[in-house]
């Protein structure tokens, strides 16, 4: 028992340590390809010390839901992330949420955001919660539409079970989990915020919008969304590491060695993921805000078609 | 014992019906009828969980009671029966019953027309409990169309307003429909009156034939008056035309007790379902949903918004009865317990947060006058208490963890997930595009709710109502609050709210989902716990933990220090409230990628050059395809048809006399062939 609350414990520590680093290596690498050398992979801590300590400037007429939404964000999100099985499957909590539930969770986050978008009364935060209340609209059912694909794979929507699954069943390349692959990886695109769908190193008032909306906030409370937002990064990451790429997370017996490979592998997928990530946002250009709705539809699609061709036969 | 005491209780809400009239004019007679009406349906509440706790543990037939009155139909008398169906929705309705009438103790003391209101409040209360304890055919056709009238009554309360009138007109029209379509259907059932007693037809098994036509006639009866579409038109124009707490039990509860009879025809009275009543409602429901939702995005008035939101809930809950019965048609039990188990537990839901959202929108229109959300904002800072209550309800709407909302379209989510198990071809087409439905349909809900909230309540006031706004009276927030935590409670120990359900579920399918209480940790589990399993509880004590330790440790060792400033507006020192995003531009990004598709929504921009004068103007239009292309065609054959009919107005009398006299030989004539 102290021992699962320990290693539960441990991963939910864990992602919080090595969200900013993801997004470190994220910008490293960009910088790079830029031709720059880059702030280095420290960066995005000392940043949030920095507005850990700064004063918070609140508007004059912020209401008290202005002040408690970076903890809803942040708390919820950190949740989310910390139930993602990361370096184990079956930890002691793993099954109090499923992936639906996660993806409800940050459902949730996204509410109180675009609520606390809409609080303060410039056009800023409108135009910022209004453009990522239609985004959200179409990326959810995409990846509800996914989950499904998985779960009817795995016979569960439980993400420990569907990364034993594939870890100990030879699943095989199926086109079904081949086109999930793909709608997921667009759908993590859009959710973060990332090019083509939304730059996050602007603050161009025709392009931003997870920017727009959290334009009001600064100090300890802009740290908080900050950090919120890597560990999205960091969980969607996770989520595509743990349902497609298991390999190496520790399942079964926790003895130490497993252990120590399960967080080596995960670390290395999550180093993987950032530079990929990075070398995709140097080549892309980003899109208008109704394309948004194109490409998010082409990752429904996929989701959806997936999701039929398992209801139609679970070979595909 | 339990059944004459519940019926001795609505009895004092029908004799209140006379006794209001002369008084209804007296200061004291509304918040009186009001007090009486809420402690009648928290008597009833009480009788009905543990006539429900009583269904569990005395199996099905253990649990229900019976009981004839000597009135109605001489030969069969008026019957009534308490089992674990009737005592669930008696539960329903009585919760939203309390709330509202709670509400009304201070919301009615605003009530300009008080005549008009009270004597059919308590009228359309008690034909609401009828409903559901009814045993006999004509028990509940009457029941059902006093629950009509009195509402019709109540949403014509404000006459002299000629919106109000026409909704009157639309929902009588849409009214006698639905009655019309049930008596059809009972008549079909009883094979025309022979046999009215429900216990009689509980024994008959309808043939094939008969039973497809009353599957049809009962959808489209208890569709229209729950608001299926496209027979939802009635609804978004009645609801919000009656006084608010009207507008939550017509909205919370009484599109609820439409569902109950659904239900009890579908799954009790019409014999062993067929796939195919499955796959027609959840058709009907994907579309519902979908389209409800869409519909409530375009509103700019904040009861309209509720009740077409209302429409799109009926379409989850139709998702799950149509999944339960295609499930129960295959021999597919647990599915079925499970699909049923979600509807019914979003039947809970859906009356608990929308009442709870229609009594908010009532303090927000006692506070500042206005429905109109383009008048609104700002309103947290006046009203703190209502804007909590209605930030609760809107993210429990708008199925968010860990709140009610949520577990319901899990439990429907995980129902679909066991569906490809089912042979036939069509369902495994069908289920996927209605999951994609669903799922679109709660992303849509949160966009409709952020816009809802955050219109309403924050930014600047964009009215001096809206500015001046404040608290309501005591008893409309301790209603809310109540509402609020029943939401928050069925959201975190959801296992306590499916055990209930069991012994109800498993008398209509035969099947009951695994036991709650026995699981570790309070955990929700659909069907085995490898497969899938939630804990509100966990998560909620999870994301507390977090934030307060989060919160804590910032404040403590990083900095605590906070400076008020004038808001960033890029330079620009903005100072008409007009510059905030209003609850059009809010979801213009929305209304372009699916209302241009759905509604043909179009944008005329028009833009003066630099130096033109005149103002610049954008005008938009929608279309509602369902009035263009389903009732404004009836409603010209209608108009054609009376022009044709009136020019039989200008005959002599021996051509009247030659037409009479060729319509009898023409019924003689039909008569002989049909002997």
């Amino acid at each position: 028992m102290i021992e699962n609350l320990i290693l539960q414990g441990f991963q939910v520590l864990l992602v919080l340590v090595v969200a900013p680093a993801l997004v470190g290596i994220v910008r490293l690498v960009k910088a790079r390809m830029l031709g720059r050398r880059g702030p280095g992979l420290f960066q995005p801590y000392r940043d949030l010390n920095r507005l850990l300590h700064k004063e918070v400037v609140i508007a004059h007429n912020a209401s008290w839901l202005f002040h408690v939404v970076p903890y809803i964000v942040f708390s919820s999100i950190w949740v989310a992330a910390a139930l993602v099985p990361t370096y184990a499957v079956g930890l002691i909590f793993s099954w109090s949420a499923d992936i639906i539930v996660i993806i409800g969770l940050l459902g949730t986050a996204r509410f109180f955001l675009a609520l606390a978008g809409l609080d303060i009364g410039t056009a800023f935060g409108g135009i910022g919660t209004s453009r990522e209340m239609m985004i959200a609209s179409l990326a959810e059912p995409a990846m509800l539409m996914i989950v499904f694909t998985l779960s009817l794979l795995a016979q569960s929507t439980q993400l420990s079970s569907i990364a034993h699954h594939i870890m100990t069943v030879d699943v095989g390349l199926r086109v079904s989990s081949g086109l999930a692959f793909l709608g997921l990886i667009m759908v993590a695109i859009a959710e973060n915020g990332r090019i083509p769908v939304d730059n996050p190193d602007t603050h161009l008032e025709l392009t931003m919008v997870h920017e727009a909306m959290i334009l009001e906030y600064s100090g300890r409370h802009l740290a908080l969304i900050e950090l919120a937002s890597a560990l999205k990064l960091t969980l969607y990451l996770s989520m595509l590491a743990c349902l497609f790429m298991p390999w190496g997370m520790a399942d079964g017996q926790m003895t130490p060695l497993p252990l120590a490979i399960g967080v080596g592998t995960y670390l290395l997928k999550l180093g993987f993921g950032g530079v990929a990530l990075g070398l995709f946002e140097v080549t892309i250009a980003k899109m208008r805000v109704f394309r948004v709705s194109d490409y998010l539809n082409f990752a429904l699609m996929l989701g959806l078609l997936a999701a039929l061709l398992l209801f139609v036969s679970r070979s595909f | 014992m339990v059944l004459s005491t519940v019926l001795l209780l609505i009895l004092p809400l029908l004799l209140a019906v006379p006794l209001v009239v002369p008084l209804a004019g007296r200061r004291w007679a509304g918040p009186a009828l009001y007090g009486l009406s809420f402690l009648v349906c928290v008597s009833l509440l009480v009788l009905a969980v543990a006539a429900l706790i009583a269904a569990g543990q005395g199996g099905v037939q253990g649990g229900a009671h019976l009981i004839t009155l000597p009135i109605g139909i001489p030969w069969i008398g008026a019957n009534f029966r308490l089992d674990g169906l009737s005592a669930f929705f008696l539960i329903v309705v009585n919760l939203g019953g309390a709330g509202a009438s709670l509400f009304a103790i201070d919301y009615g003391r605003h009530e300009q027309a008080p005549h008009r209101v009270l004597p059919f409040y308590p009228l359309f209360l008690a034909a609401m409990n009828l409903v559901v304890l009814a045993n006999d055919a004509f028990v509940f056709v009457f029941s059902w169309e006093l629950m009509s009238v009195a509402s019709w009554f109540l949403v014509v309360a404000h006459h002299r307003d000629p919106d109000n009138r026409r909704a009157g007109l639309v929902y009588l029209v849409m009214a006698v429909l639905s009655t019309q379509l049930l008596i059809i259907a009972y008549a079909l059932l009883s094979d025309f009156g022979a046999h009215l007693d429900f216990e009689t037809l509980r024994l008959l098994k309808p043939s094939p034939l008969v039973a497809r036509m009353v599957v049809v006639a009962a959808v489209l009866g208890a569709g229209a008056k729950a608001g299926l579409v496209p027979l939802h038109v009635w609804l978004p124009l009645a609801h919000p035309a009656a006084p608010s707490h009207v507008s939550a039990l017509m909205s919370g509860v009484m599109t609820k007790v439409a569902i109950y009879g659904l239900v009890r025809i579908l799954f009790e009275l019409n014999g062993p379902p067929e796939w195919q009543w499955g796959a027609g409602i959840l058709a009907l429901g994907g579309v519902t949903a979908v389209m409800g939702v869409l519909y409530a995005l375009m509103q700019h008035d904040l009861k309209c918004l509720l009740a077409y939101h209302t429409v799109e809930n009926i379409g989850i809950i139709a998702i799950g009865i149509g999944l339960a019965l295609a499930f129960m048609a295959n021999g597919l039990g647990l599915g079925a317990a499970l699909a049923l188990t979600a509807a019914l537990f979003h039947v809970l839901n859906h009356s608990l947060f929308k009442s709870l959202l229609f009594l908010g929108a009532g303090a927000v229109q006692t506070a500042t006058g206005e429905r109109d959300l383009e008048k609104l904002g700002g309103l947290i800072r006046g009203m703190p208490l209502t804007a909590f209550c209605f930030l609760i309800g809107s993210a429990a709407i708008s199925a968010l963890p860990p709140l009610n909302g949520f577990v319901s379209e899990w439990l429907v989510l995980q129902a679909i997930l066991i569906s490809p198990e089912m042979p036939q071809w069509s369902l495994k087409f069908l289920v996927p595009l209605v999951g994609a439905g669903l799922a679109l349909s709660a992303a849509l809900a949160a966009a409709c709710f952020v816009k809802a909230f955050g219109i309403a309540f924050l930014g600047r006031p964009r009215s001096k109502a809206a500015e001046l706004a404040v608290e309501g009276g005591r008893f409309a927030l301790v209603a809310m609050f109540a509402l609020v935590g029943a939401c928050v409670l069925a959201g975190v120990l959801p296992g306590f709210v499916v055990d209930a359900l069991a012994p109800v579920v498993d008398g209509l399918v035969g099947a009951r989902l695994p036991d709650q209480a026995s699981q570790p940790w309070l955990t929700l589990v659909a069907t085995t716990p490898e497969r899938s399993s939630y804990n509100g509880l966990i998560l909620i004590l999870f994301i507390g933990l977090s934030s307060s330790f989060t919160a804590f440790g910032i404040h403590r060792l990083a900095s605590r220090r906070t400076r008020a400033a004038p808001a960033w507006g890029c330079g620009y020192p903005y100072s008409s409230p007009v510059t905030q995003y209003s609850a059009g531009s809010l979801v213009q990004p929305i209304r372009r990628v699916f209302a241009s598709v759905v509604f043909g929504a179009t944008e005329i921009v028009d833009m003066p050059r630099p130096g033109e004068l005149r103002p610049a103007r954008i005008e938009l239009s929608l279309n509602d395809p369902v009035w263009t292309m389903i009732y404004w065609p009836v409603v010209a054959v209608v108009h054609g048809a009376a022009g044709f009919v009136n020019r039989l107005r200008d005959l002599s009398i021996r051509q009247y006399l030659s037409l009479v006299y060729a319509v009898l030989i023409l019924l003689l004539v039909v008569l002989a062939l049909w002997q």
